[in-house]
């Protein structure tokens, strides 16, 4: 189980502060008691499978999912009852696309602002300066159903930030997008962290989470399995350096293997040898000609890999 | 702790944001809007009210197309609204996703069925419009300018039939589920609520059953503020009216935070 890490009260009134939250669907826990700290202007992930929780646990953070049990603040003030003042406070960019296909680039973020009580003419800079940031001025007066699947989701994080938020929640920002796309984001996001805003986002992708998250805990059936820095969890959990073995491995070899490294599994025909000393294991394996082999750094996938196991989830 | 789908809605002036949207979406499509709402009604009222005229002379005291405009006027206005409550509504509310979205806001459930309310209701004003526009052409108001108190009875009509349209799409699974409420509401109360034909001969224990349908409240009101008649139990019209909308608010605002909520 995790602590409120590094919390004192010299600190800042955290961003989000959750206490032993439950969300119950029916006989599903699916979020199972969970505490959660973050601190302002830091960029805080979720990482988890499919059904980990992650989403669910998002969603309560703008009140759009009641939780059973537990307790939930934001910016100072707690969830459900303040709900609609955290809202007006914070910017979500939800995973599947929402915005209105009746109308222009332009016009969703002037009609989004509305939404938020913001009048056009208090806006209007702001929608300018959107359109530069998220490189779309050029497609400013198209319609949205004209537009690629990137150039949505720029909308849509654009749309987010219509508010000026404090929080942004984004939910899976770069799935399904080219490495262009996702790059460009990525640089955004980097941006509005050094403007001091706090972003909360759920992802898939570890490079994203190394790359950006300053913290992050990974979920798994609605629990969380650990949270830290992404260095700090890589130190914790795994070793140093991989080896990947791919080829016809033979059970002596895996035995082996085994004997010589901290930790050895077996994935279909790839076998992975996870050690804080390769050069032995490297040299060992030089005179096996048939397999190839890779020698890299343990990364965040490991981590992952390791605290939520290789099954499939569905 | 956890919100119930049951808790009283509040009323605030956040869901003009919506009837905005809405407006806004309606401008673009003004074109198709306009010939829909004054074609339909010109065709109806030429081909039943002249056509048929011809054979049924007058009606308790009325040209039949005089007669006829005056109820069409409100028949119209309720199937605008409830037109607008479900396939557009379910169109805004499922495939679309624009209550997510807006969901995302400052704005609730509340604020997006009121919203939603008011603006059916502004859509079975403006086909209401349209109607006694061409009406009044064809000569078929007789009550001058106290014509125009319908327009408000109108707009109360709207609020009554928008609810119960709004919870059809609440619980549609597509746009086919829609039939069932034409057929079984829409159409009979089309027909059973004097529109057509006067209720006169109707047996005294149907007479007393169409009572509960909201449009005979609605006809018997706008009816002789059209053609200049004097007006009778205004108030338990009234009552009738505003019963249902206030009763089919709540319903609406219920059935989509059940379907909406997580």
């Amino acid at each position: 189980m995790t602590t409120v890490s590094g919390l004192s009260v010299t600190e800042p009134i955290p961003a989000v502060w959750a206490k032993g939250l439950v969300k119950q669907f029916g006989a599903l826990r699916a979020v199972d008691g969970i505490d959660f700290s973050i601190r302002p202007g830091l960029c805080f992930g979720f990482l988890g499978p499919n059904g980990a929780g992650k989403t669910t646990t998002l969603k309560m953070l703008l009140g759009l999912v009641d939780f059973d049990e537990g307790e939930l603040c934001l910016l100072g003030e707690s969830l459900p009852g303040a709900a609609r003042a955290i809202r007006a406070r914070v910017g979500l960019v939800p995973q599947a696309d929402n915005l209105d296909p009746d109308f222009t680039v332009r016009e969703n973020l002037f009609m989004y602002a509305r939404f938020f009580g913001l009048s056009r003419t208090d806006v209007a800079e702001r929608v300018d300066a959107l359109l530069v940031f998220s490189e779309l001025t050029t497609k400013a007066d198209a319609k949205v159903e004209t537009l690629s699947g990137g150039m949505k989701r720029r909308l849509i994080i654009a749309r987010s930030l219509i508010n000026d938020p404090e929080i942004v929640v984004l939910d899976e920002p770069t799935t399904g997008l080219d490495p262009q796309v996702r790059h460009m984001i990525w640089a955004r996001l980097a941006e509005l962290r050094a403007r001091g805003v706090t972003l909360i986002l759920t992802t898939h992708y570890m490079e994203e989470a190394e790359r950006l998250c300053d913290e992050l805990v990974v979920m798994d059936h609605g629990r969380i399995l650990d949270q830290g820095s992404p260095k700090a969890l890589i130190q914790k959990h795994v070793e140093s350096d991989v080896i990947e073995l791919r080829g016809e491995v033979s059970d002596g070899l895996f035995t082996m293997l085994r004997s010589m490294s901290a930790h050895t599994e077996r994935q279909g025909t790839a076998v992975y040898v996870y050690t804080h000393a390769p050069a032995p294991i490297l040299e060992f394996l030089g005179e096996d000609t048939g397999l190839t082999i890779i020698h890299r750094r343990a990364g965040l996938e490991d981590v992952f890999l390791r605290l939520t196991g290789r099954g499939l989830r569905e | 702790m956890k919100r119930s789908i049951w808790a009283l809605p509040r009323l605030r002036l956040a869901a003009f944001a919506l009837l905005e949207r809405n407006f806004l979406v309606w401008r673009k499509l003004i074109g198709p809007a306009i010939v829909l709402n004054f074609g339909e009604p010109l065709i109806y009222l030429l081909g039943l009210g002249l056509g048929l005229g011809q054979l049924v002379g007058t009606v308790g005291g009325l040209p039949y197309l005089t007669f006829l405009a005056s109820g069409v006027v409100a028949s119209s206005a309720m199937t605008t609204v409830s037109f607008e409550g479900m396939y557009s509504v379910f169109t805004r509310m499922v495939p679309q996703k624009t209550y997510d979205a807006i969901m995302a806001s400052p704005l609730d459930i509340d604020d997006i069925v009121l919203g939603e309310t008011i603006w059916a209701a502004i859509k079975g004003l403006i086909s209401a419009i349209a109607i006694m526009v061409v009406a009044a052409f064809l000569g078929a108001v007789s009550g001058g300018w106290m014509a125009l108190w319908a327009l408000p009875i109108v707009f109360l009509m709207g609020l009554t039939f928008a609810g119960p349209a709004i919870v059809m799409s609440a619980v549609a699974g597509s746009y086919d589920f829609f039939n069932y409420y034409f057929v079984l509401v829409v159409t009979p109360m089309f027909m059973l609520s004097g529109v057509f034909f006067p209720l006169d001969h109707f047996p005294p224990a149907l007479l007393l059953a169409v009572q509960f349908l909201p449009l005979i409240h609605a006809v018997d009101l706008i009816r002789p503020l059209i053609v200049g008649q004097p007006l009778t139990h205004v108030g338990l019209h009234l009552a009738v009216l505003s019963g249902y909308a206030l009763l089919g608010y709540y319903l609406a605002v219920v059935f989509v935070r059940r379907r909406l909520w997580v």
